[in-house]
């Protein structure tokens, strides 16, 4: 029985290694993916990967200064998805 | 009382990478672009949510603690859907996906039957 600290350490092992295994595969399917739809999804689930990989830095170095980093990665993935689903859609961004 | 806390921030840090991780794979796997759609929905809202939980009970845990963290949940629970649906829309513009069944043909829509009782 381990104790509740080296707990939370492997824990913080294995959801660096997940998560970073997560990107890997949307990696993948941002280059084989078939369709611009499937290119744009797998861009942003990266984005999303990416914020916890944020997250889970934070949290290992124990400090605050990386919340502000993770809250523009998640307005700005945010921002460009729906900027490139309406420029497949509409042929334009701002019209 | 700091190992009841230690044991929490491990439970929810192997949620969120377990949710994480079963996204990203739906991502890959799954064959039809419609369906790919539903495994990083997940992982946005329950794997960030879960590691932004885990970030939250660290904080309270070092000292200083914050719940700014619930600012970025927030955020990407109202945003994932948004963009969710835009690709969507972009699967049926470029035909990638069955189209969506026609609208029913119907004389009487609830607004319609309203206003003629109206009149009548």
């Amino acid at each position: 029985m381990m104790s509740p600290e080296v707990f939370a350490d492997y824990a913080l092992m294995i959801a660096f290694v997940a998560v970073s295994v997560s990107q890997l595969l949307a990696m993948v399917r941002l280059v084989i993916g078939p369709g611009a739809g499937d290119r744009i999804l797998a861009l942003d689930t990266m984005v999303i990967n990416g914020i916890g990989l944020i997250v889970l830095v934070g949290l290992y170095q124990g400090t605050q200064v990386y919340f502000e980093a993770a809250l523009i990665f998640a307005m700005l993935g945010f921002v460009s998805t729906v900027a490139y689903a309406r420029f497949l859609l509409r042929g334009d961004i701002i019209e | 009382m700091t190992g009841f806390a230690d044991i929490l921030i491990g439970l929810s840090l192997l949620i969120g990478a377990l949710f994480t991780f079963v996204g990203s794979f739906g991502l890959l796997k799954l064959d039809m672009p419609m369906k790919r759609l539903h495994g990083p929905t997940k992982a946005g809202t329950l794997g960030i949510g879960a590691l932004l939980m885990a970030a939250m009970i660290d904080s309270f845990l070092s000292g200083h603690g914050t719940i700014q963290h619930i600012l970025i949940m927030a955020f990407l629970f109202v945003t994932a859907p948004i963009s969710a649906l835009f690709i969507a829309k972009v699967h049926i513009h470029t035909g990638t996906c069955q189209k969506p069944p026609q609208p029913s043909e119907d004389s009487q829509w609830a607004t319609k039957a309203v206003v003629d009782t109206q009149e009548t």
